[in-house]
């Protein structure tokens, strides 16, 4: 499925199974596409500049600064410096999670029926923290280097107490939502289960990947207006390119 | 939930008043019970734990909620490091909820959400940079420093998804206290931010006491 169209508005494409992990960096000014191929997808993610890899994705100040709790289109994903990795453009789902973290090597083995590598090849069963750990590890990062991730394709909702509801079947074959990057970044994927979905069955879910350019960002644009915090944000952005980033 | 501590500040074995814009970077010890105690009203106290025998095991805001099924900290709550162990348990909180999904302020993230010209404010973040830096003994940086609590801090999230900074809803003589399950390293920035209603936009002392097993 690995095609390279160098010359389109579509790069390149390639697919993810599920249980899985990879990672890329994306460069400013591309969108990356990710899909629900079969539906009950889960992408965990992290972003890091590739830079300076202490600065990395920032759940809490993603949302206090959008007054959200949920992430869909018209939201920006925020480094701890300020700055923006990149931009929800479009969302076919209306809600992806940034709270409920990342499935343990624990919880994989208390919840499934875990088949090694020996046992069952590349179908073998993976936690997202063996995933991270596996793709940081490449760019010389580990644990320390860990915060809360994106769970994209997952929802979990909360009541007016504030208890914490795993929605199942919120994601039906062909979702997608597109990022579009507002600076280099690392990123990384896996495929693993939500840590809160109640399936008895490990989840394997599916996912493809496109690469396209991106339009530049019009002054007008839906992400910089969605709120005065974002227009704020892409001004760190602007001045972080006028003076080079940390070169 | 509101829980009243039968402990008596006069047979604490430790106390502190720690001013807004200062830091706290102590050890507690297994069995130990630490107080965080709110002596004006409205301030935020924004607070990390790190096992003290090996910091990369250190507190973790999303597995600590989603262990207990629910986004509000309080009396009852136990604390989830990151490589899934208790660390502490909130053993009495006169206060009822505490935030751990707002982080910290830091002078970045105020030029977001106030003004580009904000950025040399003093934030929770530079105070945890300063004490990573003074004290070494402990083997931090910046990578140890990660999603915190907010003691005393009220953010509601609501079933649509939003999510708000409400006026706090402590007061003077609110607190919360919690034992050690492991040797643990805390790390409190008393909150300097001037911008918002967390600390009343009148940062005030807190004091921190620690009783013995």
């Amino acid at each position: 499925m690995a095609e390279i169209f160098p010359d389109d508005e579509m790069m390149y494409e390639d697919r993810i199974e599920g249980g899985a992990h990879w990672s890329l960096v994306m460069r400013r000014g591309t969108v990356l596409r990710l899909t629900d191929l079969e539906g009950g997808a889960n992408v965990g993610m992290l972003f890091y500049n590739p830079q300076e890899k202490l600065e990395r994705y920032n759940a809490p100040d993603t949302l206090k600064g959008q007054h959200t709790f949920k992430l869909t289109r018209g939201h920006c994903l925020y480094s701890d410096m300020g700055r923006i990795f990149c931009s929800i453009i479009a969302d076919s789902l209306g809600w992806h999670d940034s709270v409920g973290g990342n499935l343990s090597d624990r919880k994989l083995q208390e919840k499934y029926a875990v088949q090694s590598y020996q046992e069952a090849r590349n179908d073998w069963t993976l936690s997202g923290e063996h995933c991270f750990r596996v793709e940081l590890a490449k760019y010389g990062l580990g644990p320390r280097d860990f915060a809360a991730n994106l769970n994209l394709f997952s929802k979990v909702a909360t009541d007016e107490a504030g208890n914490m509801r795993f929605v199942s079947d919120h994601s039906p074959a062909g979702a997608t939502v597109d990022l579009r990057f507002e600076m280099d970044t690392l990123v990384i994927i896996h495929t693993c289960p939500h840590p809160m979905n109640p399936a008895v069955d490990y989840p394997r879910c599916p996912i493809s990947y496109q690469i396209r350019k991106a339009e530049p960002v019009a002054d007008d644009d839906l992400c910089m207006n969605s709120r005065p915090e974002n227009k704020r944000g892409f001004q760190n952005n602007a001045i972080y390119h006028l003076t080079g980033g940390y070169q | 939930m509101i829980v009243a501590s039968n402990l008596s500040a006069e047979q604490a074995s430790y106390r502190k008043v720690v001013p807004a814009g200062d830091y706290w970077m102590e050890p507690l010890k297994q069995g130990q019970t630490l107080r965080i105690l709110d002596l004006e009203g409205n301030q935020a106290a924004d607070t990390l734990f790190f096992s003290l025998a090996d910091p990369t095991e250190r507190y973790s805001a999303m597995d600590t909620i989603r262990e207990q099924g629910n986004i509000y900290l309080t009396a009852g709550t136990t604390l989830v490091s990151n490589f899934g162990n208790p660390l502490l348990n909130i053993v009495a909180d006169t206060c009822g909820r505490h935030d751990t999904l707002g982080g910290a302020c830091a002078g970045e993230s105020n030029t977001i959400r106030y003004a580009l010209e904000r950025k040399c404010m003093h934030s929770c973040r530079d105070s945890w940079m300063l004490a990573v830096s003074q004290r070494e003994e402990f083997g931090m940086s910046k990578r140890d420093i990660t999603h915190n609590i907010n003691f005393f801090m009220n953010v509601p999230v609501t079933p649509e998804g939003g999510l708000t900074f409400e006026d706090g809803i402590s007061d003077a003589g609110k607190y919360v206290e919690l034992t050690a399950c492991m040797d643990v390293i805390v790390l409190i920035s008393n909150c300097p931010q001037l911008n918002n209603p967390c600390n009343a936009y009148n940062p005030t002392p807190i004091e921190v006491l620690i009783w013995d097993e």
